[in-house]
């Protein structure tokens, strides 16, 4: 216990928790209205999930279990560095397996296992106005938000067709929530948008350099935005991972050597590892499974 | 002909603290009239324009508009939502410069659809349609669509503001020395353009100018201010050939002949 | 049938604010009136007024004193005091005019410039332009040109567009303003015969003739302007 002796609870003094605690019930009340918050300096630099750190310090108390991921996976720097921060800071439970995590703070993925009522999901944000792109001025999309005057983020996908044919924007794609405000989901794949459509979970937004906070409760409509002739539609895949043969989940390309060997595998390396366990084999798997750190038990 | 004028403007005025915007402006534009307020840097025109597109707020006086649904709605009540909707929709305002009322690092194309896209149209195909269209009216080639309007010329620029103004079929359309800065030829084009879409679509518009001969091709009414008030008002060629103000008649004998 | 035009007192001055307010007077005490069928022609001297005149009936100069009565739309308009759309509906629907010259606007040809009155009054812009053909043709305007603008055109030409401009719809009352001043002899007759049907489709005429051989042919009377001379200054 010496170890957390010199820090309050989660790192955050309990005043700041207060105060973005009230930021984040504003935002369930509003859901994708973007919250100003006081946003705290962190020991980390911005860019690395200061917002969602933030969010997850002021929501996150001593019997919850939390899992971090990092573009899907529990084993990337930034995921394991926050995941040792609150261990460190709070002393809780740290997991990998998404049914099991109370709190599952991410940068850019949502996990393929579905997720149920009473967990909270935290996003890292890096810039949370979706209609920045076009138009620059605060002053100006705060207004847009506020009187509803969302055509501008038409054009920004009007542009992507005339350009390319077909919306190419394949990540932050822009949604709009029970039926009023337009939100940036944050830099996930659009793969993941329908993930967010009523789910059972609660999803927090942080972005700490930005300062905002925002929130979608659950059981809240979030419709991509498309056109009737262009209508939304989330990446496809033509084969499945080639290690654990799912298909129908979001795969990252992964280089093997330097001669154009390559291959595809589940960005949610948590689902993936849990598909291996159960004896599911891609064409490139290892003949044994791997075996891997599960739940950790709080210090 | 409607028998009720689409705007009634009264007595209005904006002070910049002491000093005059623009003092007592009463007049009523019918649908399909075009009035041309002409006066040199400084008279106040520009000031009278952004009271009437709700762009400032006046200090005192009153403009009522007839909506669509033909009640009078005084603007400077609205609510900012309305009044935005109506720019956006009934309105229309055609900036001396180009890129104050375009988006520059967007499409010509999405330029047009723009306000399209803002009251609901949600249809890429049909959108994208009406964009061709309303080009090929402003004279500007299909195959431009995609390009951005910095690629543009400035009389290029201007007539793709004006199309991206006029799409949604506006009823009153402000235009701030639409030709201003333009060349010579550039302006005969646009103008001879505009007279034509005003004519076409039944448009009312109140145009700023300086310039004179722009007021006589494009308006049959005219007010002539100085030092922020209307000093005459009238037929713009009774106006233009029988100036009765001691100012009108020096601006109109400070006309260059060619 | 009421008399279309009533002119009854009118004067006119000019004040030069820019020549310490020196006041030109041109008229006054004009007053006279048109029947349908007529064609009546001022006579005078230049610089008596006549042009003046026909001008303030079409509402381009405005009226210091008195008034003129237009039959028009069922009802009787003063358009000495009449309001800008009220001259503009009255142009539109009851008094033609045929100025000296033309005033062109870039870029539109020929067959348009004269069609556009009438489409003004709501006919299809074909069936204008139909009208506009066998107008151009009957004044001898050459085919090659309908499609043109006439800013290019000669001072004959441009005359021609200008009176099928003015010939092309039936408005009651018609003012000319030496319609005939650039015309040959041919084109002169042309006009002749226009004015004559003109007359015989009940329309009232007043115009400006110089030449004396088309007064003669088109004048029912001739209406003395120097009558109405205002004590002129020398300016």
């Amino acid at each position: 216990m010496t170890d957390i002796a010199t820090y309050n609870f989660a790192y955050l003094d309990e005043q700041t928790k207060r105060m973005i605690r009230r930021a984040i019930l504003k935002g369930i009340a509003i859901p994708g209205y973007q919250v100003p918050f006081a946003s705290r300096e962190m020991p980390m630099p911005y860019g690395w999930g200061t917002g969602g750190v933030q969010v997850t310090a002021s929501i996150i108390g001593p019997d919850d279990v939390l899992k971090v991921i990092d573009q899907g996976a529990d084993d990337t720097t930034n995921a394991v560095s926050i995941r040792a921060f609150f261990k460190k800071v709070a002393n809780v439970a740290v997991t990998t397996e998404t049914a099991k995590a109370t709190i599952i703070q991410t940068r850019h993925r949502i996990p393929e296992h579905p997720l149920s009522a009473g967990q909270v999901l935290v996003y890292q944000v890096p810039i949370p106005e979706p209609l920045r792109f076009l138009e620059p001025r605060e002053t100006e999309t705060r207004k847009m938000h506020a009187l509803e005057e969302y055509g501008l983020m038409h054009v920004k996908l009007y542009e992507d067709i005339a350009r390319h044919g077909r919306i190419a924007t394949t990540y932050a794609y822009p949604v709009k929530v029970e039926g009023r405000y337009v939100m940036d989901p944050s830099p996930t794949p659009k793969f993941d948008n329908p993930k967010m459509h009523r789910s059972p979970a609660l999803q927090l937004f942080g972005a700490g350099r930005e300062k905002r906070i925002y929130a979608v409760p659950p059981f809240t409509e979030v419709v991509s935005l498309d056109f009737e002739d262009h209508p939304f539609e989330v990446q496809t895949f033509d084969q499945p991972c080639a290690l654990c043969a799912a298909e129908n989940v979001y795969l990252d390309e992964v280089i093997l050597d330097d001669h154009g060997g390559h291959m595809f595998v589940c960005s949610d390396t948590d689902h993936c590892e849990k598909r291996r366990e159960e004896g599911h084999r891609g064409h490139l798997a290892p003949e044994t499974p791997l075996a891997l750190e599960k739940t950790e038990p709080a210090q | 002909m409607t028998d009720e004028p689409l705007l009634r403007v009264s007595a209005l005025s904006k002070f910049y603290g002491s000093r005059v915007g623009c003092e007592n402006v009463t007049f009523d534009l019918w649908p399909g009239e075009v009035l041309a307020v002409v006066g040199e840097s400084g008279s106040g025109k520009t000031t009278l324009l952004n009271c009437l597109s709700t762009r400032l707020l006046p200090s005192s006086g009153t403009a009522s508009y007839r909506m669509r649904d033909g009640q009078f709605r005084e603007l400077y009540r609205m609510s900012e939502a309305e009044r935005r909707f109506l720019m956006r929709t009934d309105w229309g305002f055609v900036h001396q410069n180009p890129a104050d009322g375009l988006r520059m690092t967007v499409s010509a194309g999405a330029n047009v659809g723009e306000r399209l896209m803002a009251v609901g149209d949600r249809h890429y195909g049909k959108i994208r349609a009406t964009a061709v269209d309303w080009l090929s009216r402003v004279e500007i080639d299909e195959d431009r669509i995609d390009d951005e309007p910095r690629a543009f010329s400035g009389g290029m620029r201007q007539r793709l503001q004006i199309a991206r103004n006029l799409v949604t079929g506006p009823r009153l359309v402000f235009m701030d020395e639409p030709t201003g800065g333009l060349d010579v030829s550039v302006q005969a084009r646009l103008l001879d353009l505009l007279r034509g879409l005003v004519t076409d679509l039944g448009l009312a518009a109140i145009v700023v100018t300086h310039d004179l001969a722009v007021a006589r091709l494009l308006s049959q009414r005219m007010m002539v201010m100085k030092d922020g008030r209307v000093v005459e008002s009238g037929l713009t060629d009774r106006v233009l050939d029988d100036p009765r103000a001691p100012y009108t008649q020096l601006l109109v004998s400070s006309i260059l002949q060619v | 049938m009421p008399t279309p035009l009533v002119v009854s007192d009118v004067a006119k001055s000019f004040t030069m604010h820019l020549r310490d307010g020196i006041r030109l007077p041109v008229v006054a005490g004009v007053s006279f009136s048109i029947q349908a069928g007529e064609c009546a022609v001022l006579g005078g001297p230049s610089g008596a007024g006549k042009s003046s005149i026909l001008k303030m009936l079409y509402g381009n100069y405005a009226v210091d004193e008195g008034q003129i009565i237009v039959q028009h739309d069922d009802g009787l308009i003063d358009l000495a005091t009449a309001s800008p759309r009220t001259v503009l509906a009255v142009r539109r629907q009851t008094i033609g005019y045929v100025s000296q010259f033309l005033r062109t606007v870039p870029r539109v040809s020929a067959l348009d410039v004269v069609a556009e009155p009438l489409v003004e009054r709501g006919e299809e812009r074909e069936a204008a332009r139909e009208k506009s053909r066998s107008l151009l043709a009957e004044l001898n305007l050459p085919e090659k040109l309908w499609a043109l603008p006439p800013a290019t055109f000669s001072g004959g030409e441009q005359q021609r567009v200008n009176i099928a401009r003015g010939f092309i719809t039936e408005h009651p009352i018609l003012l000319l303003d030496e319609p005939t001043a650039s015309l040959d002899a041919r084109n002169r007759d042309v006009v002749i015969a226009l004015i004559a049907a003109k007359k015989a489709a009940g329309v009232a005429l007043l115009g400006i003739f110089h030449d004396h051989d088309v007064r003669e042919a088109v004048a029912d009377r001739i209406i003395d302007v120097t009558a109405f001379a205002a004590g002129k200054i020398a300016a």
